[in-house]
């Protein structure tokens, strides 16, 4: 009885690593997929801005990669968007493509955005060690909507963790 | 011989025998080539399948793998005399009292120390630096200076900004050139002009595989009346330690770079100085006395041991080490040299990539590539099973003086091939030319 369950517990555990497996390996393809390396590449939006409402710099200390984004706000709108930034492929393609759908943006509506709108734009699995490097643009869109309304700035932990729970 | 005793004895009678003397007469041949695929055989871990092929570990700067014996001699040890330490009569606390003090004995064989009192059992390297920070830091006075090298690991600098705002002790930056050699007109002048009274340096850097020379820093440092801690974190998987030679105040390390598990770091202080410091964390182990208006502290080592030690790493560390002691350090160290000079050479060979740091340096070799953040490359060729290491390794003034923000980092073990780093240099291609701009 106990050999059995040895032998099942052994496949499955077999079974997990296969899987596991295959998930590493569709990642590998998929999170530099083309359109993250084409924004990486050549990125949108970028260079800065005249007459910008309101311009602020977020950096994700765990690596350095830093976003400076600057918009043109008017009657609640985001009428104009244009950002610097170092860093990696994820984190400056993430702000092109997040770039993209700002313009014209209500400034409410980019208030709510969440962290899963934002996996959902890259359309790529983020593993764990990537997450932050993906959610670069919306803190830093967070924090320069904060900052346009003379608010404190947000801290990563709320970026990252707790919206969208 | 390598003859760690793998099987605890079932006898009552015999005490556990863990720790065997390695026989030096077996080594005094000339270096010979290290059996590679004997010793790969070993790690597990290095016959783990990612993306379909065994991977390639050249992350040991941050945590080496550990041999299989290792986690042998861990389970015997929990099978047979798992209790604890210093704390009981019965037949398996003496087993694993005897153990644990073999194990420190051993470690004490390992850098070289006169008495095993002077090795005390940390977390790590990081919590064997604060211990210092927090006991012989605690005996300095506002205006004192701790010098710091610009090569040290955040946990050799953050400690002393820590004591700084504690105690308004000042932190000055030993300076470095553009290869990581310490600026020597810069220490000796501190030394000459402020009340320096310890020095923090690192044997080897982690980023620039760089050695500082100890010897004469530490001769210096005596002579203006400080002490010296030396972090062997990255040097003591790569060449011998011998304490008393270098005449190093205090010495730390991580059993996890060494072969070992994680979770166990060692201090070596000199026997003088560790009696004279206060206790750092309170608790049971560290006391002699302890009455309703206070205590008076154990004798060292205990004194530093607050609390149940992590017993089972401990007798992994001492295990890691015996049985690293069946090879010479001539073998070992020609191995590696012949490892870094050839990624070296296969590195500089692709585009746009910057090698930093020397041709001499030991363990490991940083790099650059233009156009490609070292997180995507490193992330690129980590999940075809290259394990390398990107970022700013601990190490953020080091990078700001080399005016780069994050770098790669390609380290090597004993286990290591050429056919790795081979391996290596034909992915990081490949993914250079995927993500570069
Ligand atoms: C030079 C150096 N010092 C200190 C440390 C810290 O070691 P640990 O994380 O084991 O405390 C490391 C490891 O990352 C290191 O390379």
């Amino acid at each position: 009885m106990e050999r059995l369950w040895r032998a099942v517990s052994f496949l499955w555990y077999f079974l997990c690593l296969a899987d596991k497996e295959s998930t590493y390996n569709t990642a590998i393809v998929d999170l530099y997929a083309e359109n993250i390396l084409a924004h990486s590449k050549n990125p949108h939006h970028r260079g800065a801005l005249v007459d910008a409402t309101v311009t602020h710099e977020e950096i994700n200390h765990a690596c350095g990669d830093t976003v400076t984004l600057s918009l043109t706000i008017a009657d609640g709108n985001i009428t104009a968007i244009g950002w610097e930034g170092n860093g990696c492929a994820i984190s400056q393609a993430g702000m092109s493509i997040l770039s993209e759908e700002l313009v014209g943006m209500p400034v409410d509506k980019a208030l709510s955005l969440r962290k899963e709108d934002i996996f959902a734009l890259l359309g790529v699995p983020v593993g764990t060690r990537r997450t932050k490097c993906a959610l670069l643009c919306l803190h830093t869109l967070k924090n320069t909507l904060r900052s346009a309304a003379g608010k404190p700035a947000q801290s990563w932990l709320d970026t990252v963790e707790i919206e969208g729970e | 011989m390598h003859n760690v005793c793998r099987t605890l004895p079932e006898s009552t009678e015999r005490s556990i025998q863990f720790v065997v003397e390695a026989d030096e007469s077996t080594y005094d041949d000339a270096p010979m080539a290290l059996d590679l695929s004997a010793i790969r055989r070993e790690f597990a871990t290095l016959h783990t399948n990612v993306s379909g092929a065994p991977v390639v570990y050249l992350d040991s700067a941050a945590t080496a793998l550990t041999p299989d014996s290792v986690w042998e001699d861990m389970r015997a040890f929990e099978k047979n005399a798992r209790s604890n330490v210093h704390r009981g009569m019965h037949v398996l606390a003496e087993r694993a009292t005897d153990a644990y003090e073999a194990a420190r004995d051993t470690v004490r064989t390992f850098v070289g120390a006169k008495h095993s009192q002077e090795i005390i059992f940390t977390k790590n390297t990081t919590e064997a630096i604060n211990l210092v920070a927090h006991t012989f830091g605690e005996t300095l006075e506002a205006g004192d200076t701790v010098l710091v090298s610009e090569l040290e690991h955040h946990s050799a600098i953050v400690p002393w900004q820590q004591l700084a705002e504690r105690k308004g002790i000042v932190v000055e930056w030993i300076g470095t050139d553009d290869n990581g050699n310490v600026r020597m007109d810069e220490y000796e002048q501190f030394l000459e002009t402020r009340r320096v009274r310890l020095v923090m340096i690192t044997a080897q850097s982690n980023v620039l595989g760089s050695r500082p020379p100890l010897k004469s820093m530490i001769q210096k440092a005596h002579t203006a009346g400080a002490v010296v801690l030396v972090d062997a974190a990255q040097f003591a998987a790569h060449h011998q330690v011998d304490v008393q030679a270098m005449d190093c105040d205090f010495l730390v390390f991580s059993g996890h770079k060494v072969y070992g598990p994680t979770g166990v770091g060692v201090l070596f202080g000199k026997r003088k100085l560790l009696e004279d410091m206060p206790p750092f964390l309170g608790g049971g182990s560290m006391i002699r006395t302890v009455t309703k208006e206070g205590f008076t502290p154990a004798d060292i080592p205990q004194k530093f041991e607050a609390g149940t030690p992590p017993i089972t790493q401990v007798i992994g560390l001492a295990s890691a080490i015996n049985w690293q002691a069946q090879f010479s350090w001539e073998e070992r160290e020609a191995h590696e040299r012949e490892l870094l000079a050839h990624a070296r050479k296969g590195l500089a060979t692709i585009e746009g990539l910057t090698l930093l740091g020397t041709a001499d340096a030991s363990g490991c070799v940083s790099f650059t590539v233009d156009g490609v953040h070292p997180h995507d490359l490193t992330d690129v060729i980590g999940k075809q099973g290259i394990c390398l290491r990107a970022g700013h390794h601990c190490a953020q003034p080091l990078h700001a003086r080399l005016g780069v923000p994050a770098t790669a980092r390609l380290s090597v073990g004993i286990y290591n091939t050429t056919e790795d780093i081979d391996r290596c240099r034909e992915r990081i291609t490949n993914a250079v030319n995927l993500l570069r701009k």
